[in-house]
């Protein structure tokens, strides 16, 4: 690794099938939303966005509510028409054309099943708009229900279905006419966890057989962090960062995305060594400066914002062999988790860090216990300086 | 949860709110069955009184023309009711949404007799300057009463649309359905049930009302509840407790129809 910007070929291999196209750059973007701001009353709901997202993709995007990620989907959808800027899905400009003419399906968050029709009715609903002859409506919605494994239930009524019924129910009806791109607007949510997982990698192997390109909208970063072969993380209108699951995670690019996804420390610091190799930060809460082996783009003495995240940082009784990247403080708060042990730890200005520990052996939860004073270190390529 | 006992005060206290609503409707359909011609002495069963209704012509004839004009009258409220209740819930936030909406439900609390003279002065008004409606009849009484029962159905169907998801329409249109078909494949059967029984309480009261057509019927066209009124006033016949036993069984079954029907339908 020599730069914290460059790409890491260790990929997410559940979606290792899934070519990344994203990674070249002549490819053709499936869809491309150029410059587009849309803006309800004096809202910015989404603020010149322009993202490119390539066939078969897997695309999260993730943010907080009121992010415009749903104003996104939405648009894509055609419920909503851009203020500003065009969206073309495969080259066409989809200005003006109405959402019943779009190559693109939906899956709503509330499923948005037809309370007065029949499973295999909803599933149908689709194809008879089209007007195909009734064997092929008939055929078809039978293979559907196959595939969701729901074919004893197409004579139920929606409100005669579990949650996770309705919910692949609702995949089908959005499958069955086959779209070139498919919505899905927290599609996971209203699901209890353990529903919740075994859903997702249903979802994902159903997108690789079908070869669907899907856009999804989460709030939940586990829900993407697992579902997606990119993600895009907004806020406030704005796509602050995009990239796979794993680049987000280890190179987030602000304190934003950072804290976003997963837990982080924060560390403020200034930068007293910048050398093309290697970096130290003279951080505010602890003598020992951090200290990272390659350069980062940044002024001398620039003020910076290190982020070390809570399974990157070690904990021990002794002092550790390194002098950089170590500080020490006081265990004020231990939470037992299970498969790892949650520490919060006091440094002597005051300022407290999250440190977890997998729990290796059955006794390494108690090793460590209140009030004891311990030392924290990590490794040279563990911190990520944030400068924004 | 702990069961909770039913206690002699719900018991006493349901079986005289129950007593008082019924009584004297279970004395009537008694004393529709009395031999005797005089209402308030008891001379033994008898059929008697069916078979002189069904020989008098007037009532035959008040009945039929009262059921017409509730038919039609429950029907246009129907269709102007829904329209109205559905522009109104769809319109969104704007201002004076409030005005609309309470004028729209002034005529449920409107005395009937300022809508019946209201009415007329309008029909008079109407005739004097475009000849339209000619004269005061059963036109007239079926204008009055659309009028006033389509305010009825407008809020019953407005509070319908209230809890509607509109994510099914949307739902809809991403399937491909255009907004000219969505109406008819998803609105309308979800809101069947408003509509449905928006129809039959237009009916019934269409069929009830005595005040607002007295004003507006002409000469000749006489409702049920005008000829059994003008009757009574004469003194009460057995032959109107028939009357009453008839029209109280048809309401019977078909607010049973209406109960198993909606039962019927999911839950939205």
């Amino acid at each position: 690794m020599t730069s914290a910007k460059s790409p890491v070929s260790n990929k997410n291999p559940l979606t290792a099938p899934a070519p990344d196209l994203w990674r070249d750059p002549d490819a053709r973007p499936f869809v491309f939303f150029d410059g587009v701001t849309k803006t309800f009353d004096d809202f910015t709901a989404v603020d010149n966005i322009s993202l490119k997202i390539y066939k078969r993709e897997l695309f999260c995007l993730l943010g907080g509510s009121g992010s415009g990620k749903s104003t996104l989907l939405r648009m894509l959808a055609g419920f909503e028409q851009p203020t500003q800027g065009r969206i073309l899905i495969d080259d066409v400009d989809m200005a003006g054309i109405q959402p019943w003419n779009r190559p693109v399906n939906m899956m709503f968050q509330s499923y948005a099943l037809f309370p007065h029709l029949t499973v295999e009715k909803n599933i149908a609903f689709g194809l008879k708009r089209q007007r195909l002859a009734d064997v092929d409506i008939k055929r078809r919605v039978a293979d559907m229900l196959d595939m969701v494994q729901l074919g004893h239930l197409g004579k139920r009524k929606p409100h005669q279905l579990s949650g996770g019924q309705r919910q692949r129910v609702a995949l089908a009806r959005s499958l069955v006419k086959r779209p070139k791109l498919l919505l899905l607007d927290e599609p996971l949510g209203a699901l209890d966890k353990k529903l919740r997982e075994e859903t997702q990698f249903e979802l994902i192997n159903i997108q690789e057989e079908l070869g669907v390109t899907f856009v999804v909208v989460t709030h939940d970063q586990e829900e993407a962090m697992t579902l997606a072969t990119r993600i895009g993380v907004m806020n406030q209108g704005n796509i602050v960062q995009v990239g796979e699951p794993h680049d987000i995670y280890e190179y987030p690019n602000s304190r934003f995305v950072a804290r976003f996804i997963g837990s982080v420390n924060l560390l403020d610091g200034r930068v007293t060594e910048d050398e093309p190799d290697r970096v130290r930060i003279r951080c505010n809460d602890f003598e020992p400066p951090v200290y990272l082996n390659h350069g980062i783009s940044c002024a001398p003495n620039q003020e910076v914002c290190v982020a070390i995240r809570p399974e990157k940082m070690l904990i021990s009784h002794e002092p550790p062999a390194q002098t950089d990247n170590t500080c020490s403080g006081v265990i004020e708060d231990i939470a037992y988790m299970g498969s790892l042990s949650v520490f919060r730890v006091r440094l002597d200005s005051g300022k407290e860090l999250r440190v977890t520990q997998p729990n290796i052996s059955r006794d390494s939860g108690a090793r460590f216990t209140w009030n004891e004073r311990v030392h924290l270190y990590w490794d040279v390529d563990s911190a990520v300086v944030l400068t924004s | 949860m702990a069961v909770q006992r039913r206690s002699w005060f719900l018991y006493t206290s349901s079986a005289l709110g129950f007593l008082f609503l019924y009584v004297p409707i279970i004395s009537l359909i008694i004393y529709s069955f009395n031999k005797s011609k005089l209402v308030t002495v008891w001379g033994g069963w008898s059929f008697k009184w069916y078979g002189e209704l069904f020989q008098n012509e007037q009532i035959l004839s008040a009945a039929w023309l009262s059921i017409k004009i509730a038919f039609i009258s429950a029907s246009l409220a129907v269709v102007f009711g829904t329209m109205a209740g559905f522009a109104l819930s769809r319109m969104g936030r704007f201002r004076g949404k409030m005005l609309l909406s309470g004028w729209i439900s002034a005529p449920l609390i409107m005395p009937e007799v300022i809508t019946g003279l209201s009415l007329l002065l309008l029909f008079v008004a109407m005739e004097d300057l475009f000849g339209w409606p000619a004269g005061r009849g059963t036109l007239t009484i079926i204008l009055a009463h659309t009028t006033f029962c389509m305010a009825y159905v407008a809020v019953v169907v407005q509070a319908r649309m209230a809890d509607f998801d509109t994510s099914l329409e949307e739902a809809a249109m991403d399937l491909g359905a255009k907004p000219s078909s969505l109406f008819f494949l998803v609105t309308l059967p979800l809101i069947a049930p408003a509509i449905l029984s928006g129809w039959l309480l237009s009916f019934t009261l269409s069929l009830d009302d005595l005040v607002i057509a007295s004003f507006v019927s002409g000469p000749g066209d006489s409702t049920l509840p005008m000829v059994i009124f003008s009757k009574v006033r004469l003194g009460v016949t057995p032959e109107v407790n028939a009357l009453a036993t008839l029209m109280i069984l048809i309401v019977a079954v078909g607010v049973v129809v209406a109960m198993l029907q909606m039962r019927k339908r999911p839950k939205p």
